[in-house]
């Protein structure tokens, strides 16, 4: 039982793929800005991938779906749908006829074929510039087990994003997530992992103890939480080798919001102390602890920096919570939020220029981001609680959680990019809060 | 042609289950194993697989009519003369019954976040105990425990509702009528 989420996801480096030498048009490379104006997103075709054989024909078309899907879901892009196609695609090295693609305005074309044998499977692209005639970028083929179509049909997809948007993708990824049942005066919470789209979601805990804020590490193989399974809140790890383990050596004491560095060597969290909380750094495993603050406030919430050298956190020493950057050494912090209202839960954009945050204000709660030393902040999103906002690999979309108010309501989990645009629910098959996205997997 | 040797593996984690163990830790004090192992109906909470009392009177020490709870401002762990009050009436009950361990549970309502919920809910208990031993009970006598925002005892979207979660509940476990 316990292997079931073990999946062999051997991945094969993206091999190149002869070409066709082509004529290049010397002219703008086909390219989507991801800017703060109005998007008008980029049509685009993906003709099912052609099969190597029966064998192959399901996951062919389950492939192809997703690299659309994926695509689609980023708000940047438009299918031209299967039913507009006149050309038909039935051969990979067939010569593509540009002005059949041309005339629908699919201004990128996605062609593919996959093969299947045995367990393992095989995906070879080419992503088309349709108006410039030529390729874009070599073609590559990606291996791994027939299991694994998804991540397959991820690596194509950021391939394509990455081409034309000159961003690096982000959808072979994971998320961890706390999912919850029962009545909220009582509810039964579990550790979850899924795919960054809702797909393939496992169940790292079993409910028999109350669970809270799991972060993921950055290769997925990990996860911190805060659990009660040992009576009073501990931060806790679960890897892939064994069973949950306690990470703090000092095991006297409240500890939880824990998060990784980004190496995954060592642990920030927060324990409470007297009436306040503080913030301490150590070694996975325990030792190395370093205290990162004292005081009689609540310090809490604590993410380190994308180069590990500063941690962000929320204190509320000066009345209220705010946000502070003090070094992962210790030191002085220094106030980085300064608009009316409470800020709380900061995260560090894998690209290290902003950071998010929840802010309430006027008896909301809102996603919101600012640069790092607090300036340019804006607001993404607002409800009644709108919470915890988590980075996707490449610093550009966030996941949070939004829970509807009442006996009946609960938390679900959406997505929003940093522009504020394209905001949609990460499907869960039922409650689901407290979103943690891992990086691009390799 | 260029076709690449490496294979690269990714992990995946295996499912486990958390062994709810119980454990004494440091005085005599039996933690809870379950978060609502402490509550045994107390304020009316509903358990996992239960539903329990409405509770919306709070509940009192046992075999008396002593309010087991104190409430708090919003975002605040300070005790109201209010509050002093009724921890003065139960440490008067917990001098004349030495036997049982006290538990002091703090919580939060919904309108924070989570991370600082259970840092003002281990606030609120840390601060009904530093009372309660300056009052007399003796410190190894009174655990606490912080459940943040995870175990409100009511669930509507108004201050009503609020104002009720944002408590301190004394729960006096293993002693009689408990």
């Amino acid at each position: 039982m316990v292997d079931r989420l073990r999946r062999s996801l051997a991945i094969g480096v993206p091999a190149a793929l002869a070409l066709r030498p082509f004529a290049t048009a010397a002219q703008a490379p086909l390219r989507i800005e991801i800017t703060e104006g109005v998007i008008e997103p980029m049509p685009f075709a993906a003709p099912g991938f052609v099969p190597d054989g029966g064998a192959a024909t399901d996951v062919a078309a389950r492939i192809t779906q997703v690299v659309i899907d994926d695509l689609v879901g980023t708000g940047l892009f438009r299918e031209v749908p299967r039913s507009a196609h006149i050309a038909r695609v039935s051969s990979f090295d067939a010569p593509v006829a540009f002005a059949d693609w041309k005339a629908i305005n699919a201004q990128a074309l996605i062609t593919g074929a996959v093969g299947v044998s045995g367990d393992r499977a095989q995906v070879r692209f080419r992503l088309w510039d349709v108006f410039a005639q030529a390729p874009l970028g070599e073609g590559l083929q990606f291996d791994g087990s027939t299991a694994s179509w998804r991540r397959l049909a991820h690596k194509v997809a950021d391939q394509v994003y990455a081409r034309l948007t000159g961003e690096t993708g982000y959808f072979d990824s994971r998320v961890a997530f706390v999912a919850a049942s029962g009545p909220k005066q009582a509810r039964r919470k579990q550790i979850g992992i899924m795919d960054y789209d809702g797909a393939n979601p496992v169940m790292l805990t079993d409910g028999s103890a109350l669970v809270l804020t799991p972060r993921i590490a950055a290769d997925a193989r990990r996860v911190l939480f805060t659990s009660y399974a040992s009576g009073a809140p501990k931060v806790m790890m679960l890897e892939g080798g064994g069973r949950a383990r306690t990470v703090i050596s000092d095991a006297s004491g409240m500890t939880f919001a824990p998060r990784f560095s980004p190496n995954g060597a060592r642990v920030v969290y927060s324990r409470s102390v007297g009436t306040g909380a503080d913030l301490f750094v150590s070694d996975i495993g325990g030792g190395g602890q370093v205290q990162l603050t004292r005081g009689s406030s609540i310090n809490t919430a604590p993410a380190f920096s994308p180069d590990g050298n500063r941690v962000v956190f929320e204190s509320d020493r000066g009345g209220t919570q705010q946000l502070y950057v003090m070094s992962a050494a210790g030191g002085e912090a220094s106030r980085i939020s300064f608009g009316d209202g409470r800020y709380a839960t900061p995260v560090w954009s894998p690209r290290g220029d902003m950071i998010a945050f929840t802010k309430i204000a006027g008896g909301r709660f809102h996603i919101g981001v600012m640069r790092q030393d607090g300036s340019g902040e804006k607001l993404l999103t607002g409800s009644y609680i709108d919470e915890g906002p988590t980075w996707a690999p490449n610093g550009r979309v966030l996941m949070f959680f939004r829970e509807s108010p009442g006996a009946g309501g609960g938390p679900q989990i959406y997505s929003v990019d940093i522009t504020g645009r394209n905001l949609r629910r990460v499907p869960t098959g039922g409650f689901a809060s407290d979103p943690s996205w891992s990086g691009l997997l390799s | 042609m260029m076709r690449a040797t490496v294979t690269l593996k990714t992990g995946a984690l295996i499912l486990v289950a958390l062994v709810a163990a119980g454990c004494s830790r440091g005085s005599d004090v039996t933690i809870p194993t379950s978060p609502d192992a402490g509550y045994s109906g107390a304020g009316g909470l509903a358990g996992l697989d239960g539903v329990g009392t409405a509770g919306l009177g709070g509940g009192t020490l046992p075999g008396t009519s002593i309010s087991d709870r104190v409430l708090f401002a919003v975002d605040q762990s300070t005790l109201s003369a209010e509050a002093i009050g009724v921890l003065n009436a139960q440490v008067g009950w917990l001098t004349q019954n030495p036997g049982s361990p006290v538990l002091i549970e703090g919580h939060a309502d919904e309108r924070g976040t989570g991370e600082y919920n259970m840092a003002l809910g281990s606030s609120r208990a840390s601060a009904v105990r530093n009372h309660m031993v300056s009052q007399g009970i003796p410190d190894g006598r009174i655990s606490i425990i912080t459940y943040g925002r995870e175990r409100p005892v009511a669930t509507c979207p108004e201050e009503s509702c609020f104002a009720q979660n944002r408590r301190a509940v004394t729960v006096v476990t293993g002693g009689p009528g408990a």
